[in-house]
């Protein structure tokens, strides 16, 4: 099958579907790959980078749409893309079907069986084609810039001898892969980092970035299906809105990327928050394509107000990175490719009960499979129930107890070894005893000399333990004297082995020590 | 030679074999310490051939130069990967000897022993015998496990620990019998019993549980020598058989330990049963090739190999060097993480890694290493499966519950190159590789590291 990118016919969008490292992929699958002339131009990949990796050149998008089976895209088709479309197509690209009905309706008449890539379950396997999240990292870390390129001061305090200078305070609202983005970046250009989110589970991935959680006490958790969050009640946004407005004429920036799936963006940072802001302070409003975060987002614009707080709207923030971002997004649809081709032999097929492939497709054989049922796969675990302290004193006690009781152990046995002694001294003969106690001194010395043996040298140990126990050649020697010829020839037999084993053991023990050599 | 000058050289003999097991505390030492165990053989055997009660040199001259030739010719012909099986075959031969110097001594016993010392000197042939017997088949069995002649898989005889000890009851009534002086006969058949017995004890253990096993035989033949020691009255003897017996037993010990298991329960046989239903295992095992993990491995700064059996099995440790090697060269921090019981022999890795010329300087021990895995950026786990199960530590159920494992999970990256997918030794399913941050690396493994060699 033939997979084609077209170039992206929206406004402002530099991105590209497919990447000549990504066709490489794709063609190891065993599709052909194909992409419309200066498709990859403004992610600066040129039609000769295409070529290179064995990439088709179509002159014209309505040559490409005609000759593909898949259709990779960035953004959902529009106008003139429609009337491309042919039957038995399919379609990847980011669809938002829940917000564009007459979208998959057209599509369904046409025939063209649609995967979203905005739809793609949020487990575990199917993160590497999470393109959402991938282009969230994008956006999060493009915010900090944009955000600092309009801000007027360092994000790192500084003291120098022109004085002294206080880092910027960043406030991060909603810590998904957008927010956590954000978080690095500005932590890492030296800003004092707060988070908010209302999933408390995702405190631990806030501070772990280097951030403060804002923490609300508040018996609510804000955790939706699928790792997304929730809408929340009226008593939990009213608490939340006082935090904010607690934060707002402290905090020099503030980076909004709250969204729930499906529905517009929860306004959270209201006018007089912004009004509260100190003059030269920036909002970046993340969800200004769905409505913004803030009250007076516009979208695609930097709106300053009349107490000089600039609040940003860009909606074209992955896009401002295209190189990155197509990079990114085409690694996405080549796995997705590859769960689609289970076959590796270039032939996709549309698996509905396969739990990700399910969930992202809207369209399929004519009718739209829009909503999917709920994954079965839990996204993020619920967090585990906190261990009971121990206390300390009672850990004290116990180790007192344990060593109370190896102590009497030692005791007991070597009390009890003394007796076997006894018991054995009485009885036995002085010959045996005098050999006992050799028998027992080189136990000890054994024991005392192995356990400092190297681990590395266990083989060697063995080899060499093995060698001499071939020390038993010595009853064996003294069996030759003619006591009658059963008994020499085991005698004769017992030598022969134990030779085997003295002159084996030491000379493979030789033969490995040598190997050990020092870098 | 008087018995006196012997005794002295007996001593001399001693204290070097002592010497000479203390040496291997570090690599340099032990080239110079095995030195001193070959001078201490040499002056007990020929302080003992030219002492006195010695007369049949025309038969024991000869057997002793075929006996060295045949050792010298193993010892140069043995592949590394096959020193279990050799360690296994050398404790036979002990075992094989205590049996039939236990035999001749009831044969031929020393003049001049009654009451108590004749007592004490039938308990020990009784028991210098029982010990040679198990040791020398529980080692042919093990030789036949460790060679791949017999399944390795554990023979698991319905009742069979009560026919083990139904065994050794006959073999404590023969031993009565025999001290009451019912024949040679007792003897012999006891011999026979304890033949059973060793073969049947090996037979129910396997895979992975070998390298205790080799470890306990060593112990045995040790013992065994020591029991020669006593019926002979010979020191040295019972000297040497002590420090071998120790030997075997700290190292069993430390093979226990190493995989959380009680001795008995290794020696009883089977895998300990599971006390609860496993953890369910999330997300799937994702495939890579060789280009995937070149390309990691050029982008990393840190990468530890995890090596274990299946390394040996595919004779793979010339290409696992020839990768460090070039890795090292690359300037990149190359190490190796060596877990107590990977293999089937303690410290059979070092020696495989030591033939194929990866310096001992970068063969790390787990306790060295295991905590700068989360420092790593690519972990190769080369045929070895449980020694990484994170359900040692994170599952209570598991079966392999508690045992110490190294903890590959927490490096950035793990590549697992595995022959297929099924599960390890234990039968336990393996959630590293089901991990986010590992990628299977199927296929045998020497051509799978070969094939990596290629394109890095």
């Amino acid at each position: 099958m033939k997979i084609g990118a077209p170039r992206e016919i929206a406004d402002g969008e530099n991105r590209v579907a497919m990447t000549p490292h990504s066709a490489g992929f794709l063609q190891k699958l065993g599709y052909e790959c194909v992409v419309e002339s200066g498709a990859g131009t403004a992610a600066r990949f040129s039609d000769e980078d295409y070529r290179a990796a064995g990439v088709e050149i179509a002159e014209s998008a309505a040559a490409l749409w005609a000759a593909s089976d898949i259709v990779v895209k960035v953004r959902a088709p529009e106008g003139s893309e429609l009337d491309l479309t042919h039957a038995g197509q399919t379609l990847i690209s980011f669809v938002w079907p829940g917000q564009n009905e007459a979208l998959l309706e057209s599509l369904k008449n046409k025939d063209v069986n649609v995967i979203a890539m905005d739809m793609v379950p949020r487990i575990s396997r199917a993160q590497k084609m999470d393109a959402l999240s991938s282009m969230a990292n994008i956006a999060g870390y493009r915010a900090v810039v944009e955000a600092s390129n309009e801000f007027d001061r360092f994000f790192t305090g500084q003291i120098t001898a022109a004085g002294k200078m206080p880092p910027a305070k960043v406030l991060v609202i909603g810590a998904g892969v957008a927010g956590l983005a954000a978080i690095g970046a500005a932590q890492s250009m030296g800003a004092i980092v707060r988070a908010f989110d209302v999933r408390p589970e995702v405190a631990e991935q806030i501070e772990s970035m280097g951030a403060e959680f804002l923490f609300l006490d508040f018996e609510e958790s804000g955790s939706g299906d699928g790792g997304y969050a929730a809408p929340s009640s009226p008593e939990f946004r009213e608490k939340q809105l006082a935090l904010f407005r607690e934060q707002a004429p402290d905090v020099d920036i503030v980076i909004t990327t709250a969204l729930i799936p499906g529905r517009d963006a929860p306004r959270l940072w209201l006018e007089d928050m912004v009004n509260d802001m100190k003059p030269g302070s920036i909002v970046v409003d993340l969800a200004a394509e769905r409505g913004g975060n803030c009250d007076l987002t516009q979208a695609d614009q930097i709106i300053e107000t009349a107490n000089g707080v600039k609040v940003i709207g860009y909606t074209d923030l992955p896009s401002r990175m295209a190189s990155q971002s197509s990079s990114l997004y085409a690694t996405n649809i080549r796995h997705m490719l590859d769960d689609l081709t289970p076959e590796k032999d270039g032939v996709a097929v549309i698996d509905m009960e396969d739990d990700v492939i399910r969930g992202a497709t809207a369209v399929n054989d004519g009718a739209i499979t829009f909503p999917p049922p709920a994954p079965k796969v839990q996204a993020i675990a619920k967090p585990a129930p906190k261990p009971e302290p121990v206390d300390p004193e009672e850990l004290k006690r116990q180790e007192a107890e344990a060593m109370r009781k190896a102590g009497i152990r030692q005791t007991v046995m070597l009390v009890a070894g003394g007796l076997l002694m006894l018991l054995i001294g009485a009885y036995a003969p002085a010959s045996f005893m005098q050999h006992f106690i050799v028998f027992a001194l080189a136990c000890f010395v054994g024991f005392q000399v192995i356990w400092n043996v190297s681990h590395a040298l266990h083989t060697p140990l063995m080899a060499v333990t093995n060698a001499i126990s071939g020390i038993i050649i010595l009853g064996a020697l003294l069996q030759i004297n003619g006591n009658g010829w059963l008994v020499t020839i085991l005698a004769a037999i017992s030598v022969l082995i134990a030779t085997i084993n003295i002159v084996g053991g030491f000379m493979v023990t030789r033969r490995m020590l040598a190997m050990f050599q020092k870098s | 030679m008087s018995s006196g000058v012997v005794t002295a050289a007996y001593i001399a003999a001693s204290v070097l074999f002592i010497l000479s097991l203390g040496g291997l505390r570090d690599q340099e030492s032990a080239k110079r310490a095995v030195w001193f165990g070959i001078v201490g053989m040499a002056i007990a055997v020929f302080a003992t051939i030219f002492g006195p009660g010695v007369t049949g040199y025309g038969i024991l001259i000869p057997m002793i130069l075929i006996g060295a030739v045949i050792g010298a010719v193993v010892a140069q012909r043995v592949e590394m990967t096959g020193m279990p099986q050799l360690v296994a075959a050398l404790h036979s031969f002990v075992g094989l000897a205590a049996v039939f110097i236990g035999i001749n001594s009831d044969i031929a016993p020393p003049d001049g022993l009654v009451g108590a010392e004749k007592v004490i000197h039938e308990v020990e042939i009784f028991l210098g015998v029982f010990i040679g017997a198990i040791t020398f088949t529980g080692s042919i069995v093990a030789y036949g496990k460790l060679s791949g002649q017999i399944d390795g898989k554990a023979l698991t005889l319905p009742g069979r620990h009560m026919i083990n000890l139904g065994m050794v009851v006959a073999c404590l009534i023969l031993g009565a019998l025999y001290l009451n002086h019912a024949g040679t006969w007792t003897l012999i058949l006891m011999t026979l019993i304890a033949f059973v017995i060793g073969a049947h004890l090996v037979m129910a253990i396997g895979g992975a549980d070998m390298p205790v096993v080799v470890s306990m035989l060593n112990s045995y033949s040790g013992w065994a020598a020591a029991a020669t020691g006593f019926l002979l009255g010979n020191d040295l003897l019972i000297v040497t058989g002590a420090l071998v017996g120790a030997s075997g037993a700290i190292l069993s010990y430390i093979m226990c330990r190493a995989m959380n298991r009680n001795f008995v329960s290794v020696i009883l046989g089977g895998f300990g049963g599971t006390t609860g239903p496993a953890m369910e295992i999330e997300g799937e095992m994702v495939a890579t090739d060789a280009d995937q993990v070149a390309a990691a491995l050029n982008d990393a700064d840190s990468v530890v190999i995890v090596p274990g059996y299946g390394m040996a099995v595919a004779q793979a440790q010339m290409a696992v060097s020839e990768l460090t090697k070039r890795l090292r060269d690359a300037g990149k921090n190359v190490r190796f993480a060596i877990h107590p019981v990977a293999g089937r022999l303690p410290g059979h890795m070092n020696v495989l890694l030591a033939e194929a010329k990866v310096p001992y300087d970068i063969v790390l021990e787990m306790d060295e290493i295991n905590d700068d895995f989360p420092n790593t950026d690519v972990v190769m786990v080369i045929g070895s499966n449980d020694i990484v199960n994170p359900s040692a530590q994170e599952d209570p159920n598991s079966p392999i519950a508690g045992m110490p494992v190294l903890e590959v999970w927490k490096a950035k990256t793990v590549f697992v190159s595995k022959r297929g997918q099924g599960a390890g030794y234990s039968g336990v399913e393996n959630p590293l590789f089901f991990r986010d941050n590992t990628r299977m690396f199927y296929g045998d493994a020497k051509d799978s590291v070969n094939d990596l060699l290629k394109v890095l």
